[in-house]
Parts: structure tokens; C-alpha cells; sequence
């Protein structure tokens, strides 16, 4: 939480600033009071004002752990720099601006009502957490071939789909522009009951995270960027290759962790 | 009557600068292309083979494949049409008249046109529609357009 750490930084500045100036004031206006007294009306003043919203809006791009050329060919570097370092952060740009003045939460906890938040943060929060998800899953072709499914979720795979091909399959089809008409997102969720893998596709910005997106909300493990923005400059109008392509680096061992998490905790992978 | 890929009116390097030749290439002869096909399979053997493009929009119901294919196949057609590399300057006539009333000036359509344009999250297209007698500017998502029931502001797009 880089935003987070530095939120409290800002905010703890500001209140020892806050809490000298109630003391000079105090000072300068009334010399005839007590340290005691002093000190309990500074140390008021900065709880006040460390408890008030946050003035600084936090949410930030996380940095990748790869370089933007370290998933080519299946994602080209061009590609990777647009997507990161615009597309991304125009969503986190607007997600500020929308949260402006409010309390600052995890990402991760602004998703559950995202539908009743409005445009602004269902589509802004959503595109900050789906892409947050997307660099996380993803690993450079020579380290995601070392990877593969965690016993665990081998066999909510094979009990889900029948086999892991069979996922690819199922999962590639979803992700066809004919099936996914437009913008949007294909996913591997764990269910609400926490038995199951399903596959889902949402549209835009949204996430099976959002209540009264999917048939229930349901806890991401898997997700593939299906805008053009993911995939033009390379495969231009051919998603399907990009979607066999994509399959290249993705790191098996993080959607392990995934798994692992949601079922767990019951709850989305938190960023 | 299957429907056909209509050809450009002009040559793919003709909207230079503003749009360019390789974007037309693809956009026209794959995008456009690909929704021509894939109306004609939707259609094929049913009642709306032999209807107009227009009446298979206004007919529109939740058969995604020709609510999809078919906004496609129609929309692109009118892009085309709309573009011309002699384009630009101001509308006159009529037409110029309906804009300076609805919008007050043609810089007043074009701030309302941009930010139907701007507003329209993801994938989707901005129309300036005929409603009514009068003119009316909306976005709409994916390959839908206002010919569709229920769509956008419901009237007939010219741009």
C-alpha cells in the first residue's frame, strides 16, 4: 500500500503543523494557561484533523514487476507502455477526482457497491482494480512456463471444466469477440460457495466483484483484458490470437494465490 | 439478397491526415467486412433476409447476432458516407438552419457532438439524429444506433 503509507505521512504532517500552530495561537492569545491545558487542546486539534477525510487522493498505478518489453511477443511493448501508463492511469486519475474529499479505502473495498456508486467510480474503480489484477497475473514467457496450477486449484479446475485445456478452451471461446461483443473482460471466479470455478464475462469496466453484475458476486482469480486498447497495435481486429497468445504468460503460480485467497477469505484479492 | 461490403468512395489515403490509410484499410476491409458476413449468416434463411438494413434495425430484437452484426453493417455504411477528403467547413440550408436552432451555433453542435462522444465509456458510436422534425444529438453502445427501439434518442442519424 505505497499510497497508503504516503497518505499517512501527509496527514500526520498536517496535523503536527496543525497541532504547532493551535499551540502558538494559544500562546500568543492567552500566555496564562496551563501546558496541561495547552497540550490537551493541540492534541484535540490534531486528532480532529487527523480524523477528517483525506485531502490527497491516494490510489495509484502499482508499478509493474516486469519491464514493458518482458511479455512480448504475446504483448507488445508499445502496447504494455499505452496500456500502463495511460489507460491505467486515466482510470486512477478520474478515481481520484471522484473520491475527492471522501475517505480513503482499499480499492478492493470500493467494488461490492460499485453499481450504486455511479458512473464515475464503477467505471474508473473498476478499470483501476481489473488492470491492478491483470500486471499481477502476468509473468514474463520464460518464468510463466515454469508455473502451473496449485494442487488445490488443479482440482477445482478439473472438477469446474473437466481439464485445464478444457478451461482454455471454454475461456477462449468466452473471450471471441462474438461472445464478448464490445469492451470488456473474460474471468475465472471462485463461486460464492467457494466450490467452484465459473466463467464469466463482463462488459467495460466491470467485475463479478459488483453486486448485480454477475448472477452473484464472485471472486476473481483469472481475468483477461479484452478492449482493443489490450490487444490493437499488434493483432489490430485478430483477439482471438491475442487470447491464444495471452495464455503464454500467464503466471499459473499467482492464480494459485488467487485461488487460495478467495477461498480463504472469502473475499476478492485485495490491492 | 445478401447484404455487400460497399466500397470506400474514395481511396484509403483520402482522409489523410486526420484518419489514416492503414486504419482505413483494416477498419473497412476487416471490421466492417467481418460484421458484413456475420449479418449475412445471421439472416440467412430467416425473414429478414430481403429486408432493408434499416427495417433489420428497426426490427431489432435480442438476437445478438443481428442486433450486433447488423448495427455494425449499417453504421459503418453511414461512416463512410458521412467522410469525404473535400469534408469540413459548415453545413448550410437546412440544415444549418435546424443546427443554429438546436444548438445555437455550429460550435455549439460540435461541443454537444464531442461530449456525447467524450461521455460514452467503452466501445460505442455518437450520432446526430432527425427526431421528431428536429435534430437531436446521442450516443449509443457497442454497434447499436437510434434506429433500434429503445435505443439512444430513438430518431433517424444523418452523422
Amino acid at each position: 500500500y505505497k499510497q497508503h503509507k504516503d497518505l499517512n505521512n501527509t496527514t500526520m504532517k498536517f496535523a503536527l503543523f496543525a497541532l504547532f500552530l493551535g499551540s502558538a495561537n494559544a500562546w500568543s492569545a492567552n500566555s496564562g494557561n496551563s501546558r496541561r491545558e495547552l497540550l490537551q487542546q493541540g492534541a484535540a486539534f490534531a486528532a480532529a484533523v487527523a480524523a477528517a477525510p483525506s485531502i490527497a487522493n491516494g490510489y495509484a498505478v502499482p508499478d509493474l514487476a516486469y519491464p514493458f518489453d518482458g511479455l512480448e511477443p504475446s504483448i507488445d511493448t508499445p502496447t504494455m507502455k499505452i496500456h500502463h501508463d495511460k489507460h491505467h492511469a486515466t482510470y486512477v486519475g478520474n478515481l481520484n477526482k471522484a473520491t475527492e474529499g471522501k475517505d480513503e479505502v482499499p480499492i478492493l473495498d470500493l467494488m461490492a457497491d460499485a453499481l450504486e456508486a455511479g458512473p464515475a467510480i464503477r467505471n474508473n474503480g473498476g478499470g483501476h482494480y481489473n488492470h491492478a489484477f491483470f500486471w499481477s497475473e502476468m509473468a514474463p514467457p520464460g518464468e510463466a512456463e515454469k508455473t502451473k496450477p496449485s494442487a488445490q486449484l488443479e482440482e477445482l479446475i478439473n472438477k469446474s471444466f473437466g481439464s485445464l485445456d478444457e478451461m482454455k478452451a471454454q475461456f477462449s471461446a468466452r473471450a471471441a469477440p462474438g461472445a464478448l461483443f464490445g469492451s470488456g473482460w473474460v474471468w475465472i471466479c471462485v463461486n460464492q460457495a467457494g466450490d467452484e470455478l465459473k466463467l464469466v464475462g463482463t462488459p467495460n469496466q466491470d467485475n463479478p466483484l459488483m453486486k448485480g453484475v454477475a448472477d452473484e458476486v464472485m471472486f476473481p482469480i483469472l481475468g483477461l483484458d479484452v478492449w482493443e486498447h489490450a490487444y490493437y497495435l499488434k493483432y489490430q481486429n485478430r483477439r482471438p490470437e491475442y487470447v491464444s497468445a495471452w495464455f503464454n504468460v500467464v503466471n499459473w503460480d499467482k492464480v494459485s494465490e488467487n485461488c487460495a485467497y478467495v477461498v480463504e477469505n472469502h473475499a476478492g484479492v485485495p490491492f | 439478397m445478401a447484404f455487400e461490403l460497399p466500397n470506400l468512395p474514395y481511396a484509403h489515403d483520402a482522409l489523410e491526415p486526420h484518419i489514416d490509410a492503414r486504419t482505413m484499410e483494416i477498419h473497412h476491409g476487416k471490421h466492417h467486412a467481418g460484421y458484413t458476413s456475420k449479418l449475412n449468416a445471421a439472416i440467412e434463411g430467416t425473414s429478414m433476409e430481403g429486408q432493408s438494413i434499416e427495417d433489420i434495425c428497426k426490427n431489432v430484437g435480442d438476437n445478438a447476432a443481428v442486433r450486433n452484426n447488423g448495427g455494425g453493417y449499417y453504421n459503418h455504411c453511414l461512416f463512410w458516407e458521412v467522410m469525404s477528403p473535400n469534408g469540413g467547413g459548415t453545413p448550410s440550408g437546412d440544415l444549418g438552419d435546424a443546427i443554429n436552432a438546436t444548438f445555437g451555433s455550429f460550435d455549439g453542435f460540435k461541443d454537444a457532438f464531442a461530449k456525447a462522444a467524450a461521455t460514452r465509456f467503452g466501445s460505442g458510436w455518437a450520432w446526430l439524429c432527425v427526431k421528431d422534425g428536429g435534430l437531436e444529438v446521442c450516443s449509443t453502445a457497442n454497434q447499436d444506433n437510434p434506429l433500434m427501439s429503445g435505443v439512444g434518442c430513438e430518431g433517424h442519424p444523418i452523422l
